[in-house]
């Protein structure tokens, strides 16, 4: 337990020390620019735009940084040779996946909550100089504590990612590693159509086969509950549980998969 | 040393970036380029193909379409404003008119991406139903766009408004105008005019007097300062179509006194004993044509006014 944090903390720290959360500035300009430029551009809809736009950077921003530093945790320990000294202390083969694990998924924490403070932050400015007739015409308000939900699953959906960036770095180079997870993220978004294949063709075992996949694949698109959030429709408990809960079995699966892999590994 | 030389770094990359921007500056005056497109190009014109692109990002990319819609009417919107003394193609029949091609796809997209993109449906049904040259004069899409609303959310009593706007003010049907007031009316949460409003229509529809009730309902419910704004300015131009009636009869006096049409303010002044040229509401001269017709002027703000509808007995009463 005490490697496997001090490898957290070392990712953690290594993160910053690679300028990671420089993307915080970026997301901050854009926010603060696009609060400024939208109230010209949306005829009224500047509240709106800036959630959507702040949830969706911070989902894009997450993103990115799950992917590029997720398969980069083991394959650059690889790269660098890092590895045989790693793995001459004292420490298990699984104790270092969960470790970076952990790390990066503290990474994303702080970044996002970051972020989060940020949305609010400028949510605040806007809601500040914005007339009580105005307000009540919004479908939520600025400062919506249920914008936390979203955020949170966002949070939870970059967990999955990045287990899965791991998952492939494990075993393969960085940049195939990259595509496999982006094209995962981007399938991920799309299985309902997986599931409802046996509406555009004829071969039933074709649609078993898209049946199949649909249930295997990691559906991320349950973790998008953006819209409603921003138009203020209630997304009951109930969901965020069953959905985290996925998230934490699928994640589970992965890291257990990784780990083993991992262990066979020969690096000689 | 190290502080020199990072100035000394800043003070080029200035100077290079300063020589670039002269350079820029010369090659645009001597090689002027065409102006923006205003009218843009709409490559995928499929909401569902686009909702397929975005992914994730459906309601960011609802945003993105969004301005753009704004954007594009607006620029064109500007644009045949610009040159008033276009002669116009019938205000009702201006559904091949090219300039606003892309308006409807661009409100599709929006909304297919966020159906429940409020604004967009209304909004957009008022740019889409505006008479040309201010809008594509297609009060049936005006319409189907917020049809497409009440399948997201049948409770929104105000696309049910909408839809009997369009209908009152730019189909002039009023029967269908008046039972969609009604069926607003009906749904929790109505405000309580909108029953009286559905009776005055099928009972006076056309009346100047029931379009300023109207717009003044809109106005009221009005949730944007676009929406209110456009609704005011309705109202001023209803003013100002008062003003006409009442100064046209002031110039028909007068040229029945002096046994010719009056060619100038100057002589109905003299003849009427008024004082001055008389001014719209938004503080511009009125016209007298060829004819002794008074009407409002190209330079006014207010101009073209709204083609009244007609009253149901087929007369037209102020």
């Amino acid at each position: 337990m005490q490697a496997t944090l001090a490898i957290a903390v070392n990712v953690f720290r290594e993160s910053v020390r690679d300028k990671v959360l420089y993307n915080l500035v970026a997301f901050a300009i854009l926010l603060i620019a696009a609060s400024y430029l939208l109230g010209q551009l949306t005829a009224g809809q500047d509240v709106k735009i800036i959630k959507d736009l702040g949830l969706a950077a911070t989902s894009m921003f997450g993103l990115f940084i799950a992917v590029f530093i997720g398969i980069g945790l083991v394959s650059k320990e690889v790269e660098r040779r890092s590895i045989y000294s790693l793995l001459a202390k004292p420490i298990h083969r699984y104790q270092l996946v969960l470790g970076k694990y952990a790390g990066l998924t503290l990474t994303l924490v702080v970044n996002v909550s970051i972020m989060a403070a940020a949305l609010y932050a400028v949510l605040l400015y806007m809601a500040w100089g914005t007339g009580p007739d105005v307000q009540r015409t919004w479908d939520a308000p600025a400062l919506d504590p249920a914008l936390v939900e979203a955020i949170g699953l966002i949070l939870v959906e970059l967990m999955l990612i990045t287990a899965i960036a791991l998952f492939f770095s494990t075993f393969s180079t960085p940049i195939l590693s990259a595509a496999f997870t982006f094209g995962l993220f981007i399938v991920g978004h799309f299985t309902t159509d997986l599931r409802n294949f046996d509406q555009v063709i004829n071969s039933e075992a074709a649609a078993r086969v898209a049946r199949a996949l649909y249930w295997v694949l990691p559906n991320l698109s349950q973790f998008d509950v953006k819209s409603q959030v921003v138009h203020g429709v209630h997304v009951p408990a109930g969901y965020l549980l069953n959905t985290a809960g996925y998230a934490g079995l699928y994640i589970g699966m992965l890291l257990t998969i990784s780990m083993f892999v991992f262990s066979q590994r020969d690096f000689k | 040393m190290h502080i020199a030389r990072g100035l000394f770094v800043a003070m080029a990359a200035a100077v290079l970036l300063a020589g670039a921007v002269k350079l820029q500056a010369v090659r645009e005056t001597a090689y002027p380029q065409a102006g923006v497109d205003e009218d843009g190009t709409l490559y995928v014109t499929s909401g569902a193909a686009v909702r397929r692109l975005t992914g994730a990002y459906n309601a960011l990319a609802a945003d993105a379409y969004w301005i753009r819609a704004i954007q594009y009417y607006g620029g064109i919107k500007r644009r045949m404003m610009r040159k008033p003394l276009a002669p116009d193609p019938p205000s009702m029949i201006a559904a091949d008119v090219d300039e606003y091609r892309d308006l409807y796809p661009l409100l599709d997209i929006t909304t297919t991406l966020d159906p429940r993109f409020h604004i967009a449906y209304r909004f957009g049904a008022v740019f889409l139903a505006e008479p040309y040259p201010g809008g594509p004069g297609r009060p049936d899409l005006a319409i189907r766009l917020l049809e497409k609303g009440l399948r997201e959310r049948p409770d929104k009593w105000e696309y049910m408004e909408d839809i009997g706007f369009v209908h009152y003010w730019y189909r002039r049907d009023y029967r269908a105008a008046a039972r969609w007031f009604d069926l607003a009316s009906q749904i929790p949460g109505a405000p309580w005019w909108l029953r009286s409003l559905a009776a005055t229509t099928l009972i006076q529809g056309g009346d100047r007097q029931s379009s300023r009730t109207i717009w003044e309902a809109i106005r009221q419910s009005a949730e944007v300062d676009w929406l209110r704004s456009d609704a005011e300015r309705r109202l001023v131009q209803l003013r100002a179509l008062d003003d006409i009636d009442a100064l046209q009869a002031t110039v028909d006096r007068a040229a029945a006194q002096i046994g010719t049409e009056p060619d100038s303010w100057a002589v109905v002044a003299e003849v009427a004993r008024r004082k001055g040229v008389p001014l719209d509401p938004a503080g511009v001269p009125y016209e007298l044509a060829p004819g002794g017709r008074v009407q409002l002027s190209h330079r006014s703000p207010l101009w073209p006014l709204p083609t009244e509808p007609q009253r149901i007995n087929g007369t037209r009463r102020p």
